[in-house]
């Protein structure tokens, strides 16, 4: 009991005192998954629209295959993205395995699925004639995509937490290419691994609030913009 | 350009869906300025012609020509439907203010912000929602929104606007008073209209042209009382609002009028029919005159017969009257003439229509199902 009192004790400490260790690993979390999820918004928003709106043969495989993405395991793509990025890998010529940008890649792949899928359902939910209605006001098919993301937007906010709070928490595929190098590319998850697995058990308490308090931040940020929105 | 040119022709019109031909139009002419209506039943295929005239809808066979030119490429579909507006069942507003959703046409077609905000304002207040101008599109009801919806549709100034069905599902008095407003604005912007819709009555008050469709096919077109005194078969007659509609042999022909046996009474008719020919005579339930003693000799009408009321059921402001004189037949009265000539169900009465309200359907004309 001891010991749990005190690592929180010490956690309160470390985190008042605006620890210099501990407030870098925690802008790198912030700096590394804020960006991969940026780059997920990008990628997923616009294929997964494409899918929505398009017939094309082969879809609902296609749509499945976006599902089952979502439940990507971070492992697995840690494995990939390492094999790619290997010295003498395919992109080995990058020389940038074990630094926050393969971190950035690796994340960026994980939460990429689980935007385009809610984007795809989300643009799927939409009223059929919606789109006549917005055709028929004269748009262009780029300004029918963008009203009906416009109008989807809500759903695509659960979609922005879904896939930050899926990277942020992530451990597996950062550790294998990022290496968890002090000072470069530790994040509060592989710092928790690590300081708990030495023992250092006020260190990973600190590190976990952390991480709670800012899911907790950035989605009751969102959630406040999804509820102020639709008052029904 | 002409000044005949019509303001939108289609040619051939053929839409087919997994083999099933849903929409088959040789020919639809609509004028600059024309309010044309198209009435039929749910799923006559007035949502696929309103959805293939403006390119909504495709592929489609055939030609549709604005103002004497065809459309063909992606740009100039585009630029087409940029001069049409449409108006759907759903007012289908976007997830935003009143006003905005008002001015979204105008932004699509990239208009400046000071001259947005005076065509919107306008077509707010054209349409008495001026005071919602901030509110969220999802806090309006039903008729609000349909509002909405219709100032977006005329904020664009359209060339030819097409309605599909846009009052159908308001409540009574508020498609009242909607389309009270948009016959105001109709008569105003001399908007050219195709304007679908299954209501008879709503079709006769807006349009100068209807036209009957069934099974993707117009059956007929014409003004409302070609259509209505003179429909070209049993089914237009019984969808304008012929209520009764009898088939009989032509028994004798005597210039100009003939005499039609139905059911062992003999029903005058003018026009002309080949003796032994098979006829169906329309009747409106307006042109049926109820009393209580007549005889021949007392009026101009040429067909008095007996009958019995075998129902009587209340219409609003006059009474629907169901009779058995050896066949059915329908008639309108008001309620003073129900209650002065106390007509209760199972009374014996005087029935009596003048020939000239009898209209005659030669079974040449193509009967539809």
């Amino acid at each position: 009991m001891d010991l749990i009192i005190e690592g929180i004790k010490k956690a309160f400490y470390l985190l008042i005192t605006f620890d210099p260790e501990v407030m870098g690993i925690t802008l790198l979390s912030l700096r590394v998954s804020g960006t991969a999820t940026l780059i997920s918004l990008f990628i997923g928003i616009s294929i997964g629209a494409t899918v929505a709106l398009s017939r094309f043969p082969g879809k609902r495989f296609v749509i499945s295959l976006i599902n089952t993405g979502m439940g990507l395991p971070p492992v697995v793509v840690g494995l990939f993205v390492t094999i790619l990025l290997w010295r003498n890998g395919p992109l080995g010529f990058f020389e940038i395995l074990y630094t926050p940008t393969a971190m950035i890649i690796a994340q960026a792949i994980i939460a990429t699925p689980i935007v385009m899928g809610i984007t795809l359902a989300a643009i799927q939910h939409l009223p059929e004639k919606l789109r006549l209605q917005i055709l028929a006001l004269g748009a262009t098919r780029i300004q029918m995509v963008w009203i009906l993301i416009k109008e989807a937007r809500l759903p695509l906010l659960a979609a922005v937490m879904a896939g930050f709070g899926g990277v942020i928490s992530e451990i597996g595929a950062s550790i294998m290419v990022g290496g968890n190098i002090k000072g470069y590319s530790r994040v509060l998850t592989t710092a928790t691994v690590m300081e708990t697995s030495r023992g250092n058990f006020d260190i990973a308490i600190a590190l976990s609030i952390i991480l709670l308090l800012l899911a907790y931040v950035i989605n009751s940020i969102l959630t406040s913009i999804q509820q102020r929105e639709r008052p029904r | 350009m002409s000044e005949s040119t019509p303001i939108l022709e289609a040619r051939d019109l053929e839409v087919n869906k997994g083999g099933t031909i849903t929409l088959k139009v040789p020919s639809l002419i609509i004028q600059n300025g024309e309010i044309l209506s198209l009435i039929g039943p749910n799923g006559a295929g007035k949502t696929t012609l309103l959805q293939t005239l403006s390119y909504l809808q495709k592929p489609f066979q055939g030609k549709i020509l604005f103002k004497g030119h065809e459309m063909g490429s992606n740009h100039s579909i585009i630029e087409y439907r940029r001069k049409l507006a449409m108006v759907f069942q759903e007012p289908l507003l976007f997830d935003t203010t009143v006003y905005e959703n008002v001015a979204s046409g105008l932004k699509i077609r990239g208009m400046r912000k000071t001259e947005i905000r005076q065509r919107v304002m306008d077509q707010l207040n054209r349409f008495g929602i001026g005071h919602l101008g901030f509110r969220s599109a999802r806090t309006l009801s039903g008729g609000e929104a349909q509002r909405a919806s219709l100032a977006r549709a005329f904020a664009i100034q359209p060339e030819v606007l097409l309605l599909d069905e846009p009052f159908a599902s308001l409540d009574p008095p508020t498609r009242e008073s909607i389309i009270e407003d948009l016959e105001t604005v109709l008569r105003q912007t001399r908007t050219t209209t195709i304007f679908a819709t299954h209501d008879r009555l709503e079709a006769l008050r807006l349009s100068g042209q209807i036209a009957v469709m069934n099974g993707g096919k117009i059956l007929q077109v014409g003004t409302p009382e070609e259509v209505m005194n003179h429909p070209l078969n049993e089914f237009i007659a019984s969808f304008v609002g012929v209520e009764t509609i009898l088939h009989g042999r032509v028994i004798k022909r005597d210039g100009g009028t003939f005499a039609v046996s139905i059911s062992d009474q003999r029903i005058e008719a003018v026009g002309e029919a080949h003796l032994g020919e098979e006829v169906i005579l329309c009747i409106r339930p307006e042109n049926v005159t109820l009393s209580t003693h007549l005889s021949h000799g007392e009026t101009s009408a040429r067909n008095i017969l007996s009958g019995r009321i075998v129902k009587i059921t209340r219409l609003g402001l006059y009474q629907k009257v169901y009779l058995h004189c050896g066949f059915p037949l329908v008639a309108y009265v008001t309620n003073q003439s129900l209650d002065e000539l106390s007509l209760v169900e199972g009374k014996e009465i005087q029935v009596s229509f003048k020939a000239t309200a009898v209209s005659v359907i030669r079974k040449g004309n193509g009967i539809q199902k």
